[in-house]
């Protein structure tokens, strides 16, 4: 191909541009993204979570999550036969380095990955004064912190804990199911760090989505049903002493 | 912190400030519907307090944002709040709540009660006040017997509409906290009625304090029909918040839901002081009984009213008290139901003990100057005894 | 006529609220942003705002791109759908410009036991060992190939 001088020119700082996603394999806009064809949900594997804190760690550095703070985290569970009301939970840390040795002997132990639970009735943006705190048409439960006016109310009104006050912005914050990943086609970080795909991202509108059959052959749960506020993030194998 | 909580809830989100804020807004309601008991249920007794009853309203409404302002992470993003307020939070709707009751109750109240004497104070005052005076009459001078009437109607109107909307302001507060299901401490219909009372039972306290106060700072006699009078309503509002706040109390223990034993534990250790002692025995139960005792048995004058300033500053305790065991008691414990933390207050920070103490004296400094520009009470003030001749 | 005159002073107080109410109109309509309600009650250029965040995590495809020999030993083994970045850290930097940015090798002392360290809350079918016991102070990759650490399907150095 004989290119002239001019077109060259014009070819060049385009082929710069394109390098960069051949190399990084990620458009960096999103332009094919279409919100109303998704609808994000999760799903996490009770039977396979190790605790080893991987999405923890993960989250807090693609999220740049303060030290102290979480937006996703891990718990381990200790039930002593069938005292199903009062287990024994800790989570040092979030569980972000793993969790040390317990000394527990007996009983049943297991470990529960939290997050924000992106609820289709979310306590948290009914209460907002502002509208700083909303959901995208594809679900997703997501912070205007340009808006916020940081009353904490949001928090006051979530019922999963999953909500906390930013130390530096002083606003409200929360796992915002890595929507500038998810809106590219990527998956979110906990779900590419989690070594044994416990974590799974799901969209529930795509009918491939194997979340699907999962859906139709597993028992899932999601946490406190009774408040009715339509989580999404769905857990296999979820124990009756879950809090 | 104790037992397990999910990790971000260990910090608390809502200080002192924010226990503040239900303390003075109430007190507010509190403090208008004694006033209006005179107005619309004509009890004649409590009128000495009439005057002094709004002014203290309007101070403490004044200061009341202020807490909020101080607590909020973005405070100058707070107009956001009336230009884009979102329907579905009570919060927001509160904003509009207030400042109706601010610009069409309340300020239209003292402005129309006391325009004769703006009016006669513009035209004989001299210098700056006489300016202020100038800019209250809104450039309207008229103070003829028809204007008056008018102004009585409507002020009457105002008042009625007055009542509820003093309702609207403090139970929506209530409504604030009852209203979230994610709280099992705060989520109760029972919620803005419980506060409502509260509010009532700490307003009328206040305006017998401030009445018996500046009584004695002016030297001049207590009216003790208006001071028994206000007592008896103390009395009464106080028997109807006591029996609000142990159904509240029976009705869980007897139901027993899966926060109970949470709540339980955190009441009797975390709460003792504030809620078993300061609440319930010397903030309800012991001004309860002393109160009760002055309605049944007759005592000396001089005993009544040390009997009524004791009741009624253990009172405003018990409220305050009251409101920290919410808000506070609200986010002591974890949402997990299985276990605790503890709330840090410091002392000289944006949030901390100190501000919070100004932000409680700050409202007596703005009566001390509305009474100054707006005297509740004739003597001492010429123009208005030339012109009281014929009432 | 005379109740008229008689309120007149109310119908001053009253063009003073409507002036407020005026007020309140125009600056509603001055300051509040304009994309909000685009999509709902929220200032709509907060999702594009949201997705502009840079990425720390390329994905496991990023990689696969340039390293497809590490990609045949894996998908092979164990580890198959264990991701790159789930031990490597995140590499977004390295896929975006590989020459400039090179990824720290995983410290294996440390890695390794953070998934397979024994523990009663770990199903018991995940491969779980006590590290002192089982490595006797060696390394875990004295024996075993990290992307590929099963010996059945011929991990084994």
């Amino acid at each position: 191909m004989i290119l002239d001088r001019r077109q060259i020119l014009l070819l060049l700082p385009a082929a710069a541009v394109a390098w960069d996603f051949v190399l990084a394999g990620t458009p960096e806009e999103a332009p094919n993204y279409n919100m109303s064809s998704h609808w994000w949900g999760m799903l996490l594997d009770i039977t396979k979570c190790i605790g080893c804190g991987s999405c923890v760690r993960a989250c807090a550095m693609e999220n740049d999550v303060p030290d102290g703070y979480f937006r996703t985290w891990v718990e381990r569970y200790h039930v002593e036969d069938w005292h199903i009301e009062n287990p024994r939970v800790d989570s040092p840390d979030g569980g972000k380095e793993g969790f040390p040795a317990s000394g527990m002997t007996g009983g049943k132990n297991f470990f529960v990955p939290k997050l924000c639970n992106h609820c289709t009735d979310s306590p948290c943006t009914q209460v907002c004064p502002v509208g700083a705190t909303f959901h995208t048409p594809d679900g997703v439960v997501l912070i205007d912190y340009n808006y916020c006016l940081g009353c904490r109310y949001c928090i006051q009104a979530c019922p999963y804990g999953c909500r906390f006050f930013h130390p530096e912005r002083h606003t409200a914050e929360k796992c915002t199911l890595c929507y500038h990943r998810i809106t590219k086609g990527l998956t979110t970080a906990c779900c590419e760090a989690c070594p044994t795909g416990a974590r799974q991202l799901a969209d529930l509108k795509n009918p491939k989505d194997p979340i699907h059959a999962f859906l139709k052959d597993h028992t899932v749960q999601v946490l406190k049903p009774h408040l009715a506020t339509g989580a999404k993030m769905f857990y296999n194998g979820l124990d009756g002493s879950v809090r | 912190m104790e037992g397990f909580m999910y990790p971000n809830e260990v910090e608390l989100q809502w200080s002192v400030l924010i226990v503040l804020y239900p303390f003075l807004t109430g007190l507010v309601a509190g403090a208008f519907i004694l006033a209006s008991l005179e107005r619309v249920f004509r009890v004649e007794a409590v009128k000495p307090t009439y005057r002094l009853a709004l002014l203290t309203a309007l101070a403490f409404l004044i200061v009341a944002p202020l807490p909020l302002q101080l607590h909020l992470g973005h405070p100058e993003r707070s107009l956001e709040m009336y230009l884009t307020p979102h329907r579905a939070s009570a919060m927001a709707m509160f904003g509009f709540v207030y400042l109706w009751y601010l610009m069409a109750v309340l300020l239209l109240e003292i402005w129309l009660d006391y325009r004769r004497d703006i009016v006669l104070m513009a035209q004989s005052s001299t210098g700056l006040k006489r300016q202020l005076y100038r800019l209250l009459t809104l450039g309207s001078y008229d103070i003829s017997p028809g204007a008056l009437h008018v102004d009585d109607r409507v002020g009457l109107f105002i008042t009625l509409v007055g009542i509820p909307s003093a309702f609207l302001l403090h139970g929506y507060v209530g409504f604030i906290f009852g209203s979230v299901k994610a709280n099992p401490w705060w989520s109760t219909p029972l919620m803005p009625v419980v506060f409502l009372f509260s509010a009532m039972v700490s307003g009328i306290a206040l305006v017998l304090l401030v009445y018996m106060v500046t009584c004695a700072i002016r030297r001049t006699t207590i009216d003790m029909n208006c001071l028994d009078t206000i007592a008896k309503y103390l009395f009464y509002t106080f028997v109807i918040d006591f029996t609000l706040e142990m159904l509240d109390l029976v009705h869980r223990i007897y139901e027993a839901d899966e926060s109970f034993r949470s709540l339980d534990f955190m009441v009797h250790t975390r709460l003792f002081v504030s809620q078993i002692v300061l609440q319930i025995f010397m903030g309800t139960l012991t001004p309860l009984v002393l109160l009760g005792l002055t309605q049944f048995l007759k005592f000396s004058e001089q005993i009544r009213k040390r009997i009524y300033a004791f009741a009624a500053s253990l009172t405003m305790i018990g409220i305050f008290a009251m409101r920290w065991n919410v808000v506070i008691g609200g986010q002591l414990f974890s949402k997990s139901f299985l276990g605790y933390t503890t709330y840090k207050m410091a002392f000289v920070t944006r949030e901390g003990l100190l501000p919070a103490i100004v932000l409680l004296i700050l409202p007596f400094v703005i009566l001390y100057v509305l009474v100054k520009i707006l005297p509740p009470w004739h003597e001492g003030n010429v123009a208005t005894i030339q012109a009281d001749g014929i009432d | 006529m005379s109740k008229f005159r008689d309120s007149k002073h109310l119908i001053r107080l009253a063009v003073v609220f409507l002036l407020g109410a005026v007020v309140f109109v125009a600056l509603r309509a001055a300051v509040i942003p304009k994309s909000f309600g685009r999509y709902g009650p929220y200032r709509g250029d907060a999702i594009k705002e949201l997705t502009a965040q840079p990425l720390a995590y390329a994905g496991h495809e990023a990689c696969e791109g340039c390293h497809p020999d590490v990609l045949e030993i894996k998908a092979k083994g164990v580890h198959a759908h264990v991701n790159c970045e789930s031990c490597h850290g995140p590499l977004a930097k390295h896929a975006d410009d590989p020459a400039a940015v090179k990824p720290v090798k995983p410290d294996v002392a440390t890695l390794c036991v953070r998934c397979h360290s024994q523990s009663i809350a770990k199903p018991s079918s995940f491969p779980q060992v006590d590290a002192q016991e089982h490595a006797q102070g060696q390394l875990c990759n004295t024996c075993h190939q990290p992307h590929s650490p099963g010996f059945d399907a011929g991990g084994k150095k």
